[in-house]
């Protein structure tokens, strides 16, 4: 496969064209807006947490094939799962956008390891992380 | 003129990416540098270096003479009266910020207008945003035609007696819009404001006289015309120069300190405080030998027919949208059907192909297309009509790539 390849895996391109998750939520969620002001990407992410469980989470945004599909994965991932799971997947996420083997790992993490060939496309790293910044931000806001 | 031999001056051109040749397109962001340049940079600090109008020994001697030498060609390059008026800067930002900083801070008031357009970059519209705030003038934009030019109509009609400055590009980063500056100038000046002018995109693409132009003040960089980064120059007209106040205090732009009070240095170096830039004034000085040697009216010339041909063949293409107006200067920014701009960039990357993707520092502007981003192709003295056709290929074999992503 080449790197090209590797960098718009089908499972991507599916959550681009199909994003999970994305609307809107009117009541007792925390919203996050976030956006790449070098390349105009931006999201709104919204999050309704109960007792550390992620109850709910959409999305809505801009951007390219990464940063949309990544958000898709993200919500996907999170959703119905621990406030702390999630937590640790972000920063799982991190490593695996530094090009870190991350298979030891006991979370499921289910399509977004078909994210990791972005590791090898610097530029596009800030694309695949942008809805993981607004997670943790979101998940930061909920505790407050 | 031989583009082929122009470009073999390049070094950087002679490579390989990705396994690809290199295909530079993104000259509008930074050009490349020939090696007259990167030599004239390393003579300086191999031969010259040390600082200047204070050593007494040679030394300090040679480098005053090769910065102030600097000075003199940029002065000839956009035909300021006297080198007093040329004061070397970072670059555009930093030129803009002073006249906004150092001239509309100081002098505007609640009452009075800025007017630009909105599709100015960034950095010719957050400066003149935060001094209207500051100062309480209000700020006003001339609007945009459906192509992304203004209208000599709506430019009288936008400026008016209260109108105190006026600033705009000389051409725009995004749709490559070359807009009447010296008709402008004369409508502001008869309104009694100040014309300022983002030569940016200007300067390294057409022949600039800010006597013929009128303008009171010019800003551009050294990295977007062939010279090094860190460098750019503010023109200021003298008698505007003359009242405003220092940008930066400190070493070189000072007469006499006293404790309580101090006063400055004679233009332009009340305006370069501290150690200047010396290298990369002497770089910028080289840029302009070499831009001079091929001459403005060639690259002009040379930009205008790739540019020509880049519309028509880009045209071709089946679902690229391009904006702005079909005379234009050397760049072309489009969208290609659905593709977003980041992800046709990577691709064209895969194949040496070098574009911008983004904003372009212009959101007002993206806004106004309505569109998120958009992807530019912009040329320079070294560019060559393969290089357009290589783009071409590259956009064919994109819309190919994603189609089969898209449709498996």
């Amino acid at each position: 496969m080449s790197s090209l390849d590797d960098l718009y895996r089908r499972v991507i391109m599916d959550h681009y064209q199909r994003p999970r998750n994305r609307g809107e939520m009117d009541q007792d969620s925390v919203t996050i807006n976030l956006n790449n002001p070098t390349c105009g990407d931006r999201i709104q992410l919204q999050l309704k947490v109960e007792d550390g469980i992620i109850k709910d989470v959409k999305f809505i945004g801009e951007g390219c094939s990464i940063s949309m599909s990544s958000a898709s994965m993200m919500t996907e991932a999170v959703k119905g799962g621990t406030v702390e799971d999630a937590l640790r997947m972000a920063d799982l996420f991190s490593r695996l956008m530094q090009g870190e083997e991350i298979d030891d790992e006991d979370l499921d993490i289910g399509d977004i390891e078909a994210l990791a060939g972005v590791s090898k496309f610097p530029a596009r790293i800030k694309c695949a992380t942008l809805a993981w910044k607004a997670l943790q931000q979101g998940v930061h806001d909920s505790a407050e | 003129m031989n583009i082929k031999e122009i470009k073999a001056q390049f070094p950087i051109l002679s490579q390989q990416v990705n396994g690809h040749p290199l295909v530079y397109l993104d000259s509008a962001a930074t050009s490349q540098k020939p090696i007259q340049v990167i030599e004239a940079i390393d003579e300086y600090y191999k031969k010259m270096n040390s600082n200047v109008h204070r050593g007494v020994h040679t030394l300090g001697t040679w480098a005053t003479d090769a910065y102030e030498g600097a000075r003199e060609k940029v002065r000839k390059f956009v035909n300021a009266k006297e080198t007093a008026e040329i004061i070397f800067t970072r670059g555009t930002t930093t030129s803009l910020n002073m006249v906004a900083t150092c001239y509309a801070r100081e002098f505007l008031q609640e009452g009075d207008e800025i007017v630009t357009t909105i599709m100015e970059h960034h950095s010719n519209f957050i400066p003149w945003q935060q001094a209207a705030k500051v100062t309480g003038a209000t700020f006003k934009f001339i609007p945009l035609q459906p192509d992304g030019t203004v209208s000599l109509e709506d430019v009288k009609k936008t400026i008016t007696d209260k109108t105190k400055l006026v600033s705009i590009a000389y051409v725009s980063n995004v749709t490559g819009t070359i807009h009447p500056i010296k008709e402008i100038a004369e409508i502001a000046h008869a309104h009694g404001a100040v014309m300022c002018v983002d030569a940016a995109q200007g300067a390294p693409h057409l022949k600039v006289d800010v006597q013929d132009l009128d303008c009171d003040f010019l800003a551009f960089s050294g990295h977007k015309m062939a010279g090094p980064t860190g460098i750019g120059v503010l023109y200021g007209k003298r008698s505007f120069l003359e009242k405003m106040v220092p940008y930066e205090f400190g070493g070189e732009m000072i007469d006499f300190v006293e404790l309580y009070d101090s006063t400055w240095k004679e233009l332009p170096w009340k305006f370069e405080g501290g150690t200047p830039i010396i290298a990369g004034a002497v770089g910028l000085g080289a840029a302009i030998d070499f831009l001079q040697d091929i001459g403005m009216d060639e690259i002009e010339r040379h930009e205008k027919q790739l540019v020509h041909y880049a519309m028509e063949q880009l045209s071709a293409v089946e679902g690229l949208t391009i904006y702005g107006p079909k005379e234009r200067s050397g760049l072309v920014t489009f969208n290609l059907s659905d593709v977003h701009p980041h992800d046709l960039a990577t691709v064209l990357d895969s194949y040496g192909i070098a574009v911008r993707a983004g904003h372009h520092c212009a959101q007002p502007l993206m806004k106004w297309l309505q569109v998120s981003a958009t992807a530019r192709a912009s040329f320079y003295i070294y560019n060559t009509e393969e290089d357009i056709d290589a783009l071409v290929k590259g956009l064919l074999k994109t819309k190919e790539y994603f189609g089969n992503v898209f449709l498996g």
